[in-house]
């Protein structure tokens, strides 16, 4: 497995370097910034020198880098690298070259812990916050046997990802659903690809151990259930759309509003055999915030902005742009934080630009206008009108025309018609617990061809 | 205030600073000493020996401070080797932890204790051991199992005799999933480095001890009981029913290594299982694999080869999801490629309208790399699907017209592919023949002038076109030159009238200005052809004999070797497309033996001049097999004077022997680098063999046909050196190359 880990900043100095095996020589840290860092031909997270593999990441302006010298499983070490990020990000805030030079001690610690002779271990931040922390609180439970037995109690359980004791007078649950939208038209207005990569954050305040059941208006589930409680009333938006997957009674479900999810993934607390023989999500879940499941959706997918791009180049000095974007959802509902970004040619020497509504902006550093609308009710259009005047140029190169993209947040709306149905709490002192349901829409790659 | 003492650490080294820190760490304040340490460890991080500290951190190794603790040992692991005796000064304190009432600090000492590799280490270690793999804590029994790992990779007699193996392979039972996860790590990395302890054995009763620790154990732990059930051959149905149906609702888990190693699980079981419910299992993975795509960009390049091979074995499975590949404007350029050829291996008569319409989009984008394969691609849609060709001419014909240089060169170099497997599009030639001044790549010139050759009888000035190549045939680069010559002879075959000349003159500056042997040949052998008297059709039956159409342009594994890699998916085998053994070295653990072999090795380096015997071995290209070794060691980074690695590296027959033989190092670049080809970028550790190996390489021991040819020839054209095996063979020696040899070889009777 995993021989070592490296740490590098951009410059291709070594920040980390914890060996876990014996073929791990302080060399190689040479040799990965001769052959990376410092060669820009590089154009692969993956590079074999001998029998030696390196598999990088660039996190921030830190190359996080795994050496390997077996054939060892890259999607693990890649996901691997991802969540030694994430660990890096929940316990410094920022994973950057600073944090990872402040706290380098904080990092040799957590990788002997996460890394045993170059195998994960645990990886989950609560646990490990239990017993490895900052400076500024002593790490006084870990050197306390009674309660350190406990934490490796957890640390090792079938419910690693929870303590025992958690008691809160106020029994709470918030439910996020954010979506984020994927788009991408063409330049003659066609959509080539629409849809939603979903996920469901939920932040658990609850007692005790609640074993909680989730449903959503999933097409399958509600198929399967007859029985369940009345489907919802948000059908409208929906429509009745082409129906692709043909199950059975599938037609009149989509008519009442359900939706079909192409694929779920769960965080490890939910049970997945249950949720394969009947598809209830029912789970045991981490104290505080986590994300219970991401899910994708490509039916039926509610676009929230039409934009439609006039560009024409004037001969070799000028690009016309003109460009209309209107809001496809219930004038209730607004935007915020709307930006789009229409490319320009990279010789642009000087734009002007008018809106009729927000402020738009030439970028040159970026070869872009930004044209920012703090807030977009529903319903309404707004139009740019532009021009970017030119500098010539010696060689006359074609412009390759990106795409233009958006980017927005949108509340109490999913692109996809998802709906939390239910979450129930059970828990053995059956406490009364409280729900909140929140829904986001924003933009994933939204990108708009012309 | 310690922050930024700290670091201060990475500033300019100080005069003295070993003495600064050695004093810190006789300090009578504990918060100096721990500064000491800390600073220390920085030290060492940043590559600066500070081995000669060893008596004075070991001094600090019994404290309760658990930090400072942990950071001791750190230190002991790196350093325990330049010390060994002093090691025994710190056994007292591992062997009273191993003890401790926290389990925490049990399971530290054990942890490390197995670190230290240092033989006299190893007779202290087998009383903690034993204790603490019966340890009550789950925590302190997982870290054991894997400690059993460590000793045997340090020792293995010393791990058979004392009964480690036996108590590992009892964990399996162990009620807590996560020591059954390492135990079955331990005893997986024991089986995999010496298969004849047969430590890792599967029968039905762990099979369900696995299946039932899979539900409840942590990500990683779940991918090595996945990868064990994958290595677990079973000729029962019902048990692979049972695995597949246990493992199947593991798609769903959030970590895609997960997801991956369940999806092969499934795949390599599945065999077995009846075809309904294989097809079954085959549509549920589908979903799941299109999520991972969505991933990070470097995970999403290993689960995109990987359905590429799978792909390769059920061509169906994604059929519905071509959108999903649809390249985004700021993937990374290795994620592109990928899609790319993965959308082309999806492109079918329904959907390749819409394909099309995406790959002239990015035929337009400024990469050049990824224009060109989309070009590419575009022909490799033509030849695989017939109805789609129309199309694919038209929208070729379109990207000409955009007159972008290198677009247009690779056009001319797909449609000449399209050309040799559908007749009837001669109509587009005049079209083609306008862009002939602007054509600069020999490729490119070379498929114009195989086409002009191939339909001469239908274009009216073919022989002016040719006669102004073979004005500047000194000029141009060897391909070239063999197509011209070819083209030439055609054209007199089809018109003597016109090229009486011609021909002669061709022949003339091939065989009397020309010194390259393989242009020479061809210009002799066309020459007695045409000058023979006997059978005045000889010429005409060879040069214009019926060519074997081609089947596909879209780059395939051999089955045996995709057989392979589906047994490896997730690894790095399954991203390079190439079997293990061509990048892994063997006897990676460090046998006793391979030891010293390197050791002796590296002496007899020592007492000849290592750079002349290398440099020799190179250039010569048949060395003796020990030089050969030598060279091999010198090439393998591992190899750095202290104590050589394990990278006793046979030449494995068939594919890499070629390298073995020339002495080149073995730089495996992920194949959507497209490097260029071989060592000419290689550091300046290796640069001197890189650059006489790669020479050498075509000199001494490629096959007159050229360098492509010996690649062909033992049928493994995806698996030269260059690493350009992604794209299909190159593309004049490849598509062309059966023509010329049948050419040659029928020339030579």
């Amino acid at each position: 497995m995993l021989s070592g880990i490296l740490i590098f900043n951009q410059k291709g100095e070594n920040l980390i370097f914890r060996a876990f095996r014996n073929d791990c020589r302080p060399r190689l840290a040479d040799i990965f910034r001769i052959q990376v860092i410092s060669n820009p031909q590089v154009r692969s997270p993956i590079l074999t020198l001998g029998s030696t593999t390196f598999s990088h990441v660039k996190h921030e302006n830190i190359y996080l880098v795994a050496v390997t010298k077996s054939n060892a499983n890259a999607a693990l070490i890649f996901e691997f690298l991802y969540r030694l990020v994430l660990l890096g990000k929940s316990y410094f805030g920022k994973f950057d070259e600073e944090a990872v030079k402040n706290n380098f001690v904080l990092i040799y610690e957590l990788l002997d812990e996460i890394l045993d002779f170059g195998y994960p271990q645990n990886t989950e931040t609560d646990t490990l916050k239990m017993y490895i922390t900052t400076e500024g609180v002593k790490s006084a439970i870990a050197n306390n046997p009674t309660d350190s037995s406990r934490i490796t109690q957890q640390a090792t359980g079938a419910l690693s990802w929870r303590r025992a004791d958690v008691k809160y007078r106020k029994n709470e649950a918030f439910v996020d659903v954010i979506e984020d939208v994927n788009l991408l038209m063409s330049a003659t207005g066609t959509v080539l690809r629409a849809d939603v990569n979903g996920q469901i954050v939920m932040r658990a305040y609850l007692s005790g151990t609640p074993e909680c059941k989730f449903g959503l208006n999933d097409r399958l589930l509600l198929d399967n259930d007859a029985a369940g409680p009345g489907g919802s009333t948000r059908g409208g938006s929906l429509g009745g759309g082409e129906n692709k997957m043909g199950v059975g009674s599938a037609k009149t479900r989509a008519a009442a509003g359900s939706v079909t999810l192409e694929d779920c993934q769960f965080h490890q607390c939910v049970k997945l055999g249950r949720f394969d023989a009947d598809r209830i999500i029912s789970f045991v879940p981490p104290d505080g915030e986590f994300e219970l499941m991401r899910y994708r959706a490509t039916e039926n997918v509610n676009l929230p902005f039409k934009v439609h791009p006039i560009v024409r180049e004037i001969g070799t000095t000028k690009v016309e742009y003109s460009v209309a974007i209107k809001a496809n959802y219930s004038s209730k509902l607004f935007a915020t934080n709307v930006i789009i970004r229409i490319p320009t040619p990279l010789n642009t020497a000087k734009t002007t630009e008018r809106t009729s509504q927000g402020r738009a902006k030439y970028e040159p550093e970026h070869n872009n206008i930004v044209w920012k609308i703090a807030r977009f009710s529903g319903g309404s259009e707004y139009v740019l009108t532009a021009e970017a005047a030119l500098t010539s140029m010696t060689n006359q190169k074609a412009w390759s025309r990106p795409p233009l993209s958006l980017s927005f947040s949108l509340l109490m709306f999913t692109s996809s018609g998802l709906l939390v149905r239910y979450l129930k709490v059970f828990e053995k002192n059956n406490y009364s617990s409280v729900k909140w349901v929140r829904y986001m829409t924003r933009a994933g790659s939204y990108e708009i061809r012309f | 205030m310690a922050m930024n003492k700290i670091r201060g650490a990475f500033a300019v080294p100080r005069k003295g600073e070993t003495f600064e820190l050695r004093a810190g760490l006789v300090s009578q304040y504990a918060y100096e000493r721990k500064e000491a340490i800390q600073k220390t460890i920085m030290a060492m991080t940043l590559g600066k020996d500070v081995s000669a500290l060893f008596p004075d951190v070991l001094k600090n190794i019994a404290t309760t401070d658990l930090e400072q603790k942990k950071l001791v040992y750190l230190y002991l692991m790196n350093y325990a080797k330049s010390h060994p005796d002093l090691c025994i000064l710190a056994v007292n304190t591992f062997v009273q932890d191993s003890e401790d009432p926290n389990p925490l600090i049990r399971a530290l000492a054990i942890r490390t204790m197995g670190c230290i590799r240092v033989d006299k280490m190893i007779d202290y270690m087998e009383e903690p051991l034993r204790k603490t793999l019966r340890d009550e804590s789950p925590y302190v029994r997982k870290t054991a199992a894997i400690c059993v790992a460590k000793l045997f990779d340090l020792s293995p007699g010393m791990c058979l005799e004392n009964g480690f193996l036996e108590m590992l392979q009892e964990m399996i039972a162990d009620p807590n999933p996560m020591v059954v996860a390492n135990a079955i790590t331990a005893l997986s990395e024991i089986h995999e480095a010496a298969p004849e302890t047969q430590a890792l054995q599967v029968t039905p009763n762990t099979l369900r001890k696995l299946l039932m620790a899979l539900n409840e154990c942590t990500e990683w732990g779940r991918v090595t009981i996945l990868s064990t059930l994958s290595e677990y051959r079973t000729s029962a149905v019902n048990e692979a029913e049972q695995i597949c149906e246990r493992v199947a609702p593991q798609f769903q888990h959030a970590n895609p290594s997960v997801v991956l190693a369940a999806v092969k699980t499934v795949f390599l079981h599945m065999k077995l299982v009846n075809a309904e419910l294989a097809k079954n299992y085959l549509k549920k993975m589908a979903p799941p694999l299109v999520t991972l795509v969505s991933s990070a960009p470097e995970v999403q390049y290993v689960a995109l080869r990987n359905i590429d091979l799978l792909l390769q074995k059920q061509p169906e499975i994604l059929n519905k999801e071509l959108r999903v590949f649809f390249c985004k404007y700021n993937d990374p350029p290795y994620v592109k490629f990928q899609k790319l050829e993965i959308m082309v291996r999806i492109a079918n008569d329904r959907n390749f309208d819409q394909l099309l319409a995406e790959l002239k989009e990015y035929a337009l984008e400024v990469d050049m790399d990824f224009v060109r394969r989309a070009v590419k691609a575009i022909g490799q849609v033509a030849i695989k699907i017939e109805s789609a060709c129309e199309r694919c001419v038209n929208t070729l014909l379109d990207l000409i017209n955009t007159k972008v240089n290198y677009v247009v060169q690779e056009a001319i170099v797909v449609i000449k592919d399209i050309f040799r497997k559908y007749p009837g599009y001669e109509g587009i030639i005049p079209t083609l023949c306008k862009c002939i001044d602007e054509l600069d790549e020999p490729n490119a010139r070379a498929a114009l002038i195989w086409i002009v050759g191939e339909y001469a009888e239908k274009i009216s000035n073919a022989g002016d076109i040719l006669a102004g190549f073979v004005e500047g045939f000194n000029e141009e680069f060897s391909q070239t030159q063999l197509q011209i010559l070819t083209a030439v002879v055609k054209l007199f075959l089809k018109r003597p009238d016109k090229a009486q000349g011609l021909v002669q003159k061709v022949l003339q500056a091939a065989t009397a200005e020309n010194d390259n042997p393989d242009v020479r040949d061809r210009a002799y052998v066309y020459w007695r052809l045409l000058s023979s008297t006997s059978d005045s059709n000889a010429a005409r039956n060879v040069v214009l004999s019926k060519k074997p159409p081609i089947v596909t342009t879209i780059h395939s594994l051999p089955p045996t070797l995709l057989e392979q890699l589906l047994t490896e998916l997730s690894t790095l085998a399954s991203v390079y497309h190439k079997p293990p053994e061509q990048f892994v070295g063997q006897g990676r653990f460090g046998a006793d033996a391979v030891q010293k072999a390197a050791i002796e090795e590296q002496l007899q380096n020592a007492r000849e001049n290592p750079l002349a015997a290398a440099a020799a071995a190179a250039v010569s290209g048949t060395a003796p097999p020990q030089q050969q070794n030598n060279v091999e060691n010198l090439l393998d980074i591992d190899f750095d004077g202290t104590a050589p690695a394990s990278a006793h590296k046979e030449p494995n027959g068939g594919v890499s022997g070629l390298e073995g033989l020339a002495g080149t190092p073995v730089r495996v670049e992920s194949p959507a680098a497209g490097a260029p080809a071989g060592s000419n970028n290689l550091d300046d550790l290796l640069g001197v063999f890189g650059d006489s190996g790669a020479a050498s390489s075509t000199a001494a021991s490629a096959p007159p046909n050229g360098g492509a040819g010996a690649d062909l020839l033992n049928g493994f054209g995806g698996l030269d050196l260059s690493g350009s095996s992604m794209s299909s063979p190159p593309p004049v020696p490849g598509p062309s190359q059966p023509k010329k040899t049948n050419e040659d070889i029928m020339s030579l009777f």
